[in-house]
């Protein structure tokens, strides 16, 4: 029923429905969605007459490509009207009860139907309703019914938006994540900006979970709106550095589906990738080791470049030798192996090939994982062995190749096709296992085929008497096409090994007597190629297969034997014409080819004895000429034209014999799997052999190889202990994921579940390295955390001594023997993981001594660190960089280098000031002036006098330590995503304390914290100020540690307020409106909370400008924007009269925005309005701000 | 990946579709079910098939077609694999993989494959994760949920994050702990006419049941691993401890799983139960043929051999038997020429035998090829390679688990050619 006779018999006032319906239609026929009028012209639809979704469901529900299946559907729901709208009337009614119970009933129903593939659409208003729903069952499959049904309902579909995006705030990982998943899966077109604008927030979640859902949404809103690529790209580029196997997987896969040719984004991230491969989950294996293997291609030389050189040289001789080659076979082979060798090694002398370390790695780190239960993962290292490993190490794989080959018949059949294309290649590897490959008479017929194909395959001269055997018994089989495959496949055998051809030739002679006729016509088709080779010697075994036509119906096999007897007639002069006579007599009842080669045959035994056939040639061309197809007409014409001498002959005919009695090259039988390889194995292109769609042709291997220092990455901490070797050392009260070891980053601490003190030790510990790099430190860091679960605390205190001695002696500003001494540990390390560790260690050092500038710099700056520790000051590293602003409070955080006139002070290690040279009192002094100066960057500019400090631990509860943190309100340089907070401690006992340090932290889930470096002795009376980082996940709640001195734990917890969790940026006015704007309309109306307003009255003493500025920015930490002299482009809502003060800032670990704006009016009075899409950390701060203010 | 996913039995109805992506016009099976149409039996359709927009990826599973759609370049392997896990879980839920039970549980299967897959890519395929977010039926709580209405949907969510390791669900208590392991070996052998063997091989694999509370961190070591040449592990396994140590050290999965499975050297000679003398014969004048079959034990270790059977795909052409057994009983189905002859235990002193007449349809040529034999047999408490498990050792728990280990031996593949 085409949409235009529906129309026909709708009401009028359908017809805007109808069109809706229309458009869905053409949507699906084109892949493409209309794009939809966002001021919502057509909203009202829908409540439109009671039965109309109905004639929505005639227009789109069969509306694919398929006409009949459009006409079946449309058949199916005429034949349930009349029950089916009272069925859906109750489930409506169900699902607007109240009682969740029957709400669910109805879902269920209703999930059912769209699983039984019945049309549930008209229902979508009822269920929409429910997504609210708190029972989470019923939630579920609403969930599920709008996954399916959003598509073509788009504009009820926006109902819903709004529960996913509060779902995206929750803070349970599982609810983020689901609501992620399914506002991504709905596939409407409108709401792509805040689906890129979800995604980019999931992904610096700091829960790996909902880090993986947006890994997996990136391909989803891709396939969505492919202009989004730029953006999906930038997000992908920050997954992709992501250090935890969980997103790992899901991020490659995003990566090959948007922007597979962007290999350049990898180099970070390989050696990454290579290192966690083995505890990814087996899928994202898969995907991964499928793209390592393109990257590979393109970044590596060819292993077996020198082999490949000599194979054009001699190889290809042996293989398609003559007899009298194959004969001498193996001794020649020694010989000729001999001179490869001595020529390998002359090229090898020439061209030296040395292995990329990265290469190894690549081919190291993915051989475990043959052994893996997934089929998928052991072929796609099967195929990464088969197109990158040298030549001696491919062989590795066909054991457990041929381990899946009892797996599922689908399995075997994939697997077969892949070795049958890699035996050609590489006969050699399988040769052991050929008995595998023997057939049972249970194997499906497509089994049977291709192993019979490999077995060809395998066969030479050593192991051809044993195939061969194994052959006949195949020929009797009662699986005729399977009978005809080995008898194709014993004609290769002789073709391609000379030896036998006439063992073979006898034994399909032999053939020609079986009674199956399919077997014969087989055995003949085969026959006439082996004959082609050596025809002289056969002429009986012609002259048999003549006598063959009597019975022979199979057109191919007649056709083959006319062919030979024309082709060969002189060596049967006497049966030929004789052969011609009975076909002339049968012409006109053969099939097509056959009738050809009567002609073929006709025109031969003219040329060569016309005295005998001439007149039965004209009788078959007189035949054919009357043909009814025309290709035997005009063959019969051209033939004629060509052998029958006339005055008007052409030239050509003089040439005719010539012509048809040339001499034909044999034939060579060939595989059909010969050069399938070009296709990267194991994929779905090389099965079909056809090129799939989206399939990624894997690139030759490059002439030079390109700069592999692009892989150098700041020394990373998994280069240094794998996962699987501390498993091993903590196997006792360790969970070996690697999700929650100290390799996988710094968003580690999600999971919190494995809070035992080693995990949270390492875990801490990695971050160092994640997240700075402070390499050297970092590694201290673990080591001694690892020491400490051994040893005795005196013990420790000396050894720390001890290393403080090992480093007096580096040198200033290098960073070689820094990174020297790392390499022992890692080679210490790496040890156990892996027997040869040369390469490994090779490859450390290469990235290690060719790290960054930053990183040198770094390692000076530490190296400098210690010299001052040794000289027993307890200052930390004057950083190199110049020191740009301090707070005059805070006089010991002066930094050393460039103020000479400041006390030395303890300033924090780690702190690296912005690039403005403002002493404190300077920023208080430019603060006075209202900042319109862009160029000034008051970004970082701090009240100064106004940092509070709070107290950690008290002097007596701390036995003399006292301990107070305020929040600095600096950037932490090694992670960005973190708090700084500075922690002073003061030593008011009689005795010194030593070893400062924290440990053992609780962290809510998400949380991290980089604990400063260990102090190792504070004297009595002295104070000291280290800074930490703590990643608060823009919550308030405290961080829970312990911090030890030698001799005492103390359990202490840092609880920030809500504007310390956020940082000051710089905007100007414009911006900041705009920001606003955004904030508030992008996501639409439905995201009203993304603004508080409230009211107040400023206490007397704050009703100057300058009061608020300074009250505002005392109670968070952020800038205040300078407002334009220009006050015409300020909004008319608040007139020019009452000031507006604005203040921007972000939140430290998610980067939301922070809008913050006061406008005073007269009296006292105000308005206070803060816009964050945060909402608890909106309220928040409008509660702090309001205290502020108002007090 | 992965478009969309269609269930067919084997008259060919559709009964349950999922859509991971866009909605695929269910009209694609047609190709599938052309193909189908064509095959003699269901093993033989093609696992791929390319059609002008879609490729189609199947696999034939406890009489059942699972068939996916691809509209992309995808491993092909890949999901034929996650076809095979999407069985294995209906398995695992609900006792068996049916149609009747899909059909009963539709809601509950739609929502798991709704889990599995996301947007065509695997999400979460181990069962313990999947049992966390829904909870598997049982005979009590299907009780309560028609009583209460509810369903199996977890009504909590799991509180934390899905578990640290991925395959083990967090919080399991037992009050009884036990661990058993099932090493079961498979003879895969082809034996010629005269009784010499062409190819024999044996395939173990180690099944575990083990419930256990907390996070236990087992250690299985064998007495001659060295026996074992090819393996595979279940992903808990640590490979690198295999590697060095030759032990398997892994935290287990709860409940039942799939270990290893292995691959025993293949210089050792491979010892066979069971010998088979046999003759079929057809006479060419005759259309009728006699068969007689005796089956007697061969190195059994000293051990008896039980749940012999012998089936025979008898030819085309037969058209009755008449056959008599000395021990145990056989059937015949004409429609299939299934013959199956359940022998039981194999006695050393009377050996079973079967023989009697076939005949052929009247004019029918004599069959070319005689049928092969298909061997299937067990034996209680013996790995016929020999191998022994040495120890189980567990760490990371207090308590004392109770342990078990039991061989058997089967016949795999275990074919006599005539």
């Amino acid at each position: 029923m085409t949409p235009m006779q529906k129309l026909l018999q709708l009401p009028v006032n359908a017809m805007n429905m109808v069109k809706t319906a229309q458009d869905q239609m053409g949507q699906q026929d084109e892949a493409k969605s209309p794009v939809m009028t966002p001021d919502g012209g057509n909203h009202n639809w829908y409540n439109g007459e009671p039965n109309d979704p109905r004639h929505i469901r005639f227009g789109s529900g069969g509306g694919d490509q398929e006409e009949r299946a459009h006409l079946e559907e449309g058949g199916g729901s005429l034949s349930s009207l009349v029950t089916q709208p009272l069925r859906h009337d109750d489930l409506k009614e169900m699902l607007d009860s109240n009682k969740d119970s029957l709400k669910l009933e109805a879902m269920k129903r209703i999930v059912a139907m769209i699983a039984r593939g019945k049309n549930a659409s008209d229902l979508f208003p009822a269920v929409v309703k429910n997504v609210a729903c708190k029972n989470i069952e019923v939630k579920k499959l609403v969930y599920v019914y709008l996954v399916r049904y959003a598509e073509e309902q788009q504009d009820l579909a926006l109902l819903s938006i709004s529960t996913f995006q509060r779902g995206l705030k929750d803070p349970n990982q599982l609810i983020r994540a689901s609501a992620l998943r399914v506002l991504s899966s709905i596939r409407v077109t409108i709401i792509v900006p805040i689906m890129m604008l979800a995604i980019k927030e999931a992904a610096s979640d700091m829960s790996p979970y909902v880090r993986k859902t947006a890994a997996h949404a990136i391909p989803k809103l891709y396939s969505l709106d492919p202009e989004q690529k730029d953006c999906l790209i930038e997000v992908i580029e920050k997954l992709l550095a992501d250090k935890t196997t969980l997103v790992a997987g899901s991020v490659v896969m995003a990566f090959e589906e948007v922007c597979p040719e962007r290999i350049d984004l990898i180099h970070k991230n390989y050696r990454k990738l290579c290192n966690l491969l083995i505890d990814v989950e087996e899928w994202g294996q898969v995907v991964i080791i499928n793209m390592l293997t393109r990257y590979a291609r393109t970044q590596f030389l060819n292993p077996n470049m020198n082999e490949s050189l000599l194979e054009e040289g001699g190889g290809e001789k042996a293989f398609y030798g003559s007899d009298n080659d194959d004969d001498t076979d193996d001794e020649e082979d020694k010989e000729e192996k001999e001179k490869k060798k001595t020529e390998a090694t002359a090229i090898v002398k020439r061209k030296p090939y040395v292995m990329d370390p990265d290469h190894r790695l690549l081919l190291r780190n993915t051989k475990p994982l043959l052994q893996s239960r997934n089929a998928a993962v052991v072929m796609a290292v099967a195929q990464l062995y088969f197109h990158l490993a040298p030549k001696a190490e491919v062989g590795v794989i066909a054991k457990a190749l041929v381990r899946l080959m009892r797996s599922h018949s689908e399995v075997q059949y994939v697997v077969l096709q892949n070795v049958a294309t890699m035996s050609i290649k590489r006969r050699g590897m399988f040769e052991p296992y050929l008995k595998s490959f023997y057939i049972r008479s249970t194997d499906p017929t497509q089994i049977k085929v291709l192993k019979l194909e490999v077995l060809t395959n395998l066969a030479n001269e050593t192991n051809i008497s044993t195939i061969l055997r194994e052959f006949q018994t195949y020929i009797k089989s009662n699986d005729k096409d399977f009978v005809a495959a080995t008898i194709q496949a014993i004609g290769r055998c002789a073709t391609n090994i000379g030896e036998v051809r006439d063992t073979c030739l006898n034994g399909l002679v032999q053939l020609l007597s079986n009674r199956d006729e399919l077997v014969v016509a087989e055995s003949v088709v085969v026959i006439k190629k082996l004959l082609q080779m050596q025809p002289e010697q056969h002429s009986d075994i012609i002259k048999h297969m003549a006598k063959l036509t009597d019975n022979i119906q199979v057109p191919m096999a007649r056709a083959s034997i006319l062919w030979l007897i024309g082709e060969y007639c002189e060596h049967v002069p006497k049966i030929a014409p004789d052969v011609l006579r009975k076909m002339a007599k049968t012409f006109t009842n053969e099939e097509d080819i056959v009738k050809l080669q009567i002609i073929n045959l006709a025109a031969k035994l003219y040329l060569t004895n016309s005295k005998q056939t001439k007149l039965l040639t004209q009788y078959v061309l007189n035949l054919a000429k009357y043909d009814q197809n025309y290709d035997i007409r005009d063959r019969a014409r051209f033939i004629r034209q060509l052998i029958v001498p006339t005055d008007k002959s052409g030239a050509l005919s003089k040439y005719a014999k010539k012509l048809f009695l040339a001499l034909k090259p044999a034939p060579v039988l060939e595989s059909p799997f010969k050069d399938r390889d070009h296709f990267q194995l194991g994929s779905l292109s090389h099965l079909l052999n056809a090129k799939a769609g989206g399939y990624q042709v894997l690139p030759d291997w490059p002439e030079a190889a390109p700069d592999p220092s692009v892989r150098n990455v700041e020394v990373p901490e998994w280069t240094k202990c794998s996962s699987r070797e501390k498993r091993k050392e903590k196997k006792a009260d360790k969970p070996f994921y690697s999700d929650s070891e100290g390799e996988s980053g710094p968003t580690e601490s999600a999971d919190s579940a494995s809070d035992t003190a080693s995990g949270s030790e390492s875990g801490s510990g990695s971050e160092e390295s994640g997240s700075g790099s402070e390499s050297e430190e970092s590694n201290e860091d673990s080591e001694s955390a690892s020491e400490e679960d051994e040893e005795e605390e005196g013990k420790k205190k000396k050894k720390n001594v001890e290393k403080i001695k090992a480093r007096k002696p580096v040198p200033e500003s290098e960073s070689e023997p820094s990174s020297g001494e790392e390499v022992k540990k890692s080679e210490k390390k790496s040890k156990p993981r892996i027997g040869s560790s040369e390469s490994e260690s090779e490859e450390d050092e290469d990235s290690e001594s060719e790290s960054s500038e930053s990183e040198e710099e770094e390692s000076e700056e530490e190296s400098e660190e210690e010299t001052k520790k040794k000289k027993k000051t307890t200052a930390s590293k004057p950083p190199s960089k110049p020191p740009k602003k301090e707070n005059k409070k805070e006089k010991k955080e002066m930094s050393l280098l460039d103020f000479d006139d400041f006390d030395p002070a303890p300033s924090p290690s780690q702190v690296t000031p912005l690039n403005n040279f403002l002493s404190s009192s300077l920023v208080t002094d430019l603060e006075g002036l209202s900042l319109t100066d862009n160029v000034l960057s008051p970004t970082t500019i701090v009240p100064s006098g106004n940092l509070k400090t709070y107290e950690l631990l008290h002097r007596i509860t701390g036995e003399g330590l006292s301990v107070e943190y305020c929040f600095s309100r600096q950037p932490f340089s090694p992670d960005p995503h973190m708090v700084a907070v500075k922690i002073q401690f003061t030593n008011s006992a009689t005795s010194e304390a030593k070893s400062l340090h924290v440990e053992d932290a609780k962290l809510q889930s998400g949380m991290r914290i980089k604990e400063f470096p260990e102090i190792e002795v504070l004297p009595a009376g002295e104070t000291v100020s280290v800074v930490m980082g703590i990643d608060f996940c823009d919550s308030t709640q405290a961080a829970n540690f312990q911090l030890c001195t030698h001799t005492r734990k103390f359990f202490v917890s840092i609880q920030p307020p809500v504007g310390e969790l956020m940082m000051p940026i710089f905007m100007t006015e414009n911006e900041f409106k705009k920001e606003q704007e955004t904030l508030l309309q992008s996501l639409g109306q439905l995201m009203g909370m993304n603004e508080i307003t409230e009211k107040l009255t400023l206490e007397e003493k704050c009703q100057g400008e300058h009061a608020v500025v300074q009250r505002v920015t005392t109670a968070a930490n952020l800038s205040r924007v300078p407002c334009g002299s220009d006050k015409e482009c300020s909004p008319p809502v608040p007139p020019p009269p009452f000031p507006i003060h604005r203040f921007a800032g972000k939140t430290v670990t998610s980067g939301s925005l922070v809008l913050v704006s006061v406008v005073t009016k007269e009296d006292g009075a105000a308005q206070l309005t803060v816009n964050c899409e945060k909402m608890v950390i909106g309220t928040m701060l409008v509660k702090d701000i309001l205290q502020a203010l108002t007090q | 990946m992965i478009n969309s996913l269609f269930l067919i039995n084997p008259s060919g109805e559709i009964f349950l579709e999922k859509h991971w992506k866009s909605v695929v016009s269910r009209s694609v099976c047609d190709y599938f079910l052309e193909a189908k149409e064509k095959a003699l039996e269901p093993e033989d359709v093609p696992p791929v098939i390319h059609t002008p927009h879609h490729y189609l990826i199947s696999i034939y599973r406890d009489k059942l077609f699972f068939l996916s759609v691809i509209q992309t370049e995808v491993p092909p392997l890949f999901v034929i694999e996650f076809l095979h896990r999407v069985a294995e879980m209906i398995q695992d839920y609900f006792g068996e993989c049916s149609e009747t039970v899909v059909k009963d549980h539709m809601v509950m299967v739609y929502e798991l494959l709704e889990e599995m897959l996301d947007n065509g890519f695997p999400l979460a395929t181990e069962s313990n994760v999947l049992k966390e977010m829904i909870r598997p039926p049982t005979i009590l709580r299907s009780v309560v949920n028609t009583l209460t209405g509810t369903s199996n949907v977890g009504d909590t969510l799991p509180t934390g994050q899905p578990s640290t390791i991925p395959w083990r669900r967090a919080g399991v208590r037992y009050t009884n702990n036990e661990a058993y392991f099932d090493v079961v070996e498979e003879i895969d052998a082809i034996l010629d006419q005269s009784g010499t063997t062409v190819f024999a091989e044996i395939q173990g694999v180690v099944e575990a049941c083990v419930k256990l509370s907390g996070m236990p961190d087992l250690t299985l070591s064998f007495m001659n691993p060295r026996l074992l040449d090819d393996v595979s592990f279940h992903p808990c396994v640590r490979y690198k401890l295999w590697e060095s140590e030759r032990v398997l050290s892994f935290i287990p999965p709860d409940g039942n799983f799939t270990l290893m499975t292995y691959h025993v050297n293949a210089q050792n000679l491979v010892a066979i139960p069971v010998y088979v003398k046999q003759s079929i014969s057809f006479f060419e004048c005759g259309s009728d043929g006699r068969l007689d079959v005796t089956v007697g034990p061969k190195q059994t270790m000293g051990k008896t051999v039980e749940g012999v059977m012998v089936t025979v795909h008898l030819p085309k052409t037969i058209l009755s038997i008449n056959l008599t057994a000395t021990q145990g009983s056989y059937t015949y189905d004409n429609g299939t020429k299934l013959l199956v002859w359940d022998i039981g235990k194999l006695n050393p002193q009377k050996l079973p035998n079967l023989r009697g007449s076939l005949s052929l349809q009247a004019g029918a040529p004599k069959p070319e090829e005689n049928p092969s034999l298909n061997i299937d047999l067990n034996i209680q408490q013996l790995a016929i390679s020999g191998l022994k498990v040495n120890r189980l050792d567990m760490f990371g728990e207090k308590y004392k688990p109770f342990k078990g280990v039991k061989y058997i031996t089967k016949a795999g593949k275990f074919q006599v050619r005539t």
